[in-house]
């Protein structure tokens, strides 16, 4: 459904693609996972033909996105980083606007929305800045689906936005999944990674890596260990000490552990263990841990960086 | 800086602080206190009544009731103290893009009243440990979002204060750029100054001596992240979260 190929984009002499590929088959739920700066919104609105691309091809159900910009527009419904919608206009007349200026009606495509929209449709009648940031967030949702787009592109739609909206947005984006539309997100959190198809690890205007979640962590190819500590003040001095340990390769704060990776085969959960008890530490468990796509992604940074 | 009182106890005293906007009650008897050198966590969900809360501590905002003291001084007629002696940071605004680095921080000391020579010993210091010499006169808009971030934070700490507010400071930049950036906290916190911090990110609320969640104006959890988990009987500060949500439905 969307096929990018050698995509290149500068803003004067900061590249912000650096000749990227990537395809997205119909139906699916596709990731750009990356932090700011990586070239996720840069590629969205290439796709969206808002921007124009220096080098390479970039199309949507086969719609080139230079050639047939007109025709694409029709087909996609696009949720910018910012908030888009008109402040001074009700929720309802924000749906009603978005609507009409596709030629449709709110009745005609109610069925694509009705889900999310009985959630603000209390408050129809407020203006839509006077809404809260996951009202907000779900009206915009409602505008970019009431054409019936083949394709939806939302960028970073859960920035800055709490963990609890951020879970009920996911899960309205596995909804629409289901009815058949296929969705490029991008979003700077990790975790939100696993809950994709597929994702693309975006970082400098390349792709670090393509796969889907599973298939990205099981790349991970060095051993990776947990480090639990009891107080917050220990954790910092635990780091500290754990990047003076021979033989470690990466020490890095993750949540509630620490998680270390080795490149030498005579550490292991007992020597890391004794290591910070002999520091001074105690109430220390080492234990042997999956790695999440941000341990993976840590580590392809770092490779990059070498 | 003068102004300074010592021995002051908690950093931030907090005791039935109300705030209402006509009838609606964004802030409903908010009762912590913040010690010094201490991480405090700040979490909520989105018009939860964080940022009322925060405009408050910082002398923003006059609370309708309720007692109020930061750094020791009162929330409601020693407001302009108030400001004079925090810090603050957020990842929306704080630097001046179309400022050089060094024009950053004279503006900075400039606001803050910072003696000439204070000033210039400070930024020389500053931009060496940042290791931003060579970005000295660059314009802030063009820097990386990591360095543009660390720079926001000794800005922020440039006057010395006691304590310094952190409004989602991380948001949006890589995992690596994120976890230096707290290490820079705890050294900060290390050396005694107070860090309030916001964020989305649940793993960072993991990195706080201490977390406060609010919800619906009321502050409905408070207190380790090790024990907020037993007590919500879950593994992770993202599962206290959300049921904390929950039970509210």
């Amino acid at each position: 459904m969307i096929k990018v190929s050698n995509l290149e984009k500068s803003y004067g002499n900061q590249k912000a693609l650096k000749g990227i590929s990537l395809e997205v088959a119909k139906g699916e739920l596709f990731g750009l996972i990356g932090p700011d700066g990586a070239g996720k919104t840069t590629l969205m609105r290439i796709l969206v033909t808002l921007l124009l691309p220096d080098q390479g091809l970039a199309s949507l159900d086969g719609l080139d996105v230079v050639a047939d910009f007109r025709k694409i527009r029709t087909m996609v419904g696009y949720m910018p980083g910012r908030f888009s919608l008109y402040q001074d206009l009700t929720v309802e007349e924000n749906l009603q606007f978005f609507a009409t200026v596709f030629g449709g009606t709110i009745e005609e495509n109610y069925h694509l929305i009705k889900d999310i929209y009985v959630q603000i449709e209390p408050f129809k009648n407020r203006l839509a800045g006077k809404l809260s940031g996951g009202m907000k967030q779900k009206l915009a949702l409602s505008c970019a689906l009431i054409h019936a787009p083949k394709v939806l592109i939302l960028d970073e739609p859960t920035t800055g936005v709490d963990a609890v909206s951020r879970k009920e947005f996911w899960e309205m984006l596995n909804n629409l999944r289901h009815m058949g539309i296929t969705i490029l997100v991008s979003t700077p959190y990790m975790d939100e990674a696993n809950l994709c198809d597929r994702v693309a690890l975006f970082q400098n205007g390349s792709i670090l890596s393509i796969d889907t979640p599973k298939n990205i962590t099981a790349s991970f190819s060095k051993k990776l260990y947990g480090v639990k500590v009891e107080t917050t003040a220990q954790r910092f001095e635990c780091v500290g000490l754990l990047k003076e340990l021979s033989g470690i390769d990466s020490v890095f704060s993750f949540g509630e552990s620490i998680h270390i990776t080795t490149v030498q085969q005579n550490i292991d959960e007992t020597t890391v263990k004794e290591y910070l008890n002999q520091k001074g530490h105690q109430g220390i468990s080492v234990g042997k841990i999956e790695p999440s796509i941000e341990d993976v992604f840590m580590e392809l940074m770092q490779n990059e960086g070498n | 800086m003068k102004e300074i009182k010592s021995d002051i106890g908690p950093i931030i005293q907090v005791k039935d602080l109300v705030k209402k906007f006509g009838s609606f009650v964004a802030v409903d008897h908010l009762t912590f206190e913040v010690n010094k050198g201490e991480i405090f966590g700040f979490l909520g969900a989105n018009g939860a009544g964080k940022t009322t809360a925060i405009r408050m501590l910082c002398g923003l905002l006059e609370p309708t009731s309720g007692a109020l003291q930061v750094a020791g001084f009162d929330g409601y007629h020693e407001r302009e103290a108030i400001k004079r002696n925090i810090g603050y940071m957020s990842q929306k605004f704080s630097l001046y893009e179309d400022l050089t680095v060094y024009e950053n921080f004279r503006l900075y000391a400039g606001i803050y009243g910072i003696p000439r020579k204070e000033r210039i010993r400070k930024t020389d210091e500053l931009l060496l440990k940042l290791k931003l010499e060579e970005s000295r006169d660059k314009l802030v808009g063009g820097l990386p979002l990591g360095w543009k971030q660390k720079l926001a934070f000794s800005l922020a700490l440039f006057h010395n204060p006691a304590v310094v507010f952190l409004d989602e400071p991380s948001g949006g930049v890589d995992p690596l750029t994120r976890r230096t950036f707290w290490d820079l906290i705890y050294e900060v916190a290390h050396q005694g100054v107070t860090i309030f911090v916001t964020t989305h990110y649940m793993d960072e609320a993991e990195y706080c001596n201490r977390v406060a969640i609010m919800s619906e104006g009321k502050i409905v959890a408070l207190d380790t992240p090790a024990a907020l988990k037993s007590y919500y009987k879950t593994d992770s500060m993202d599962g206290v979260f959300l049921k904390i949500a929950r039970n509210k439905e």
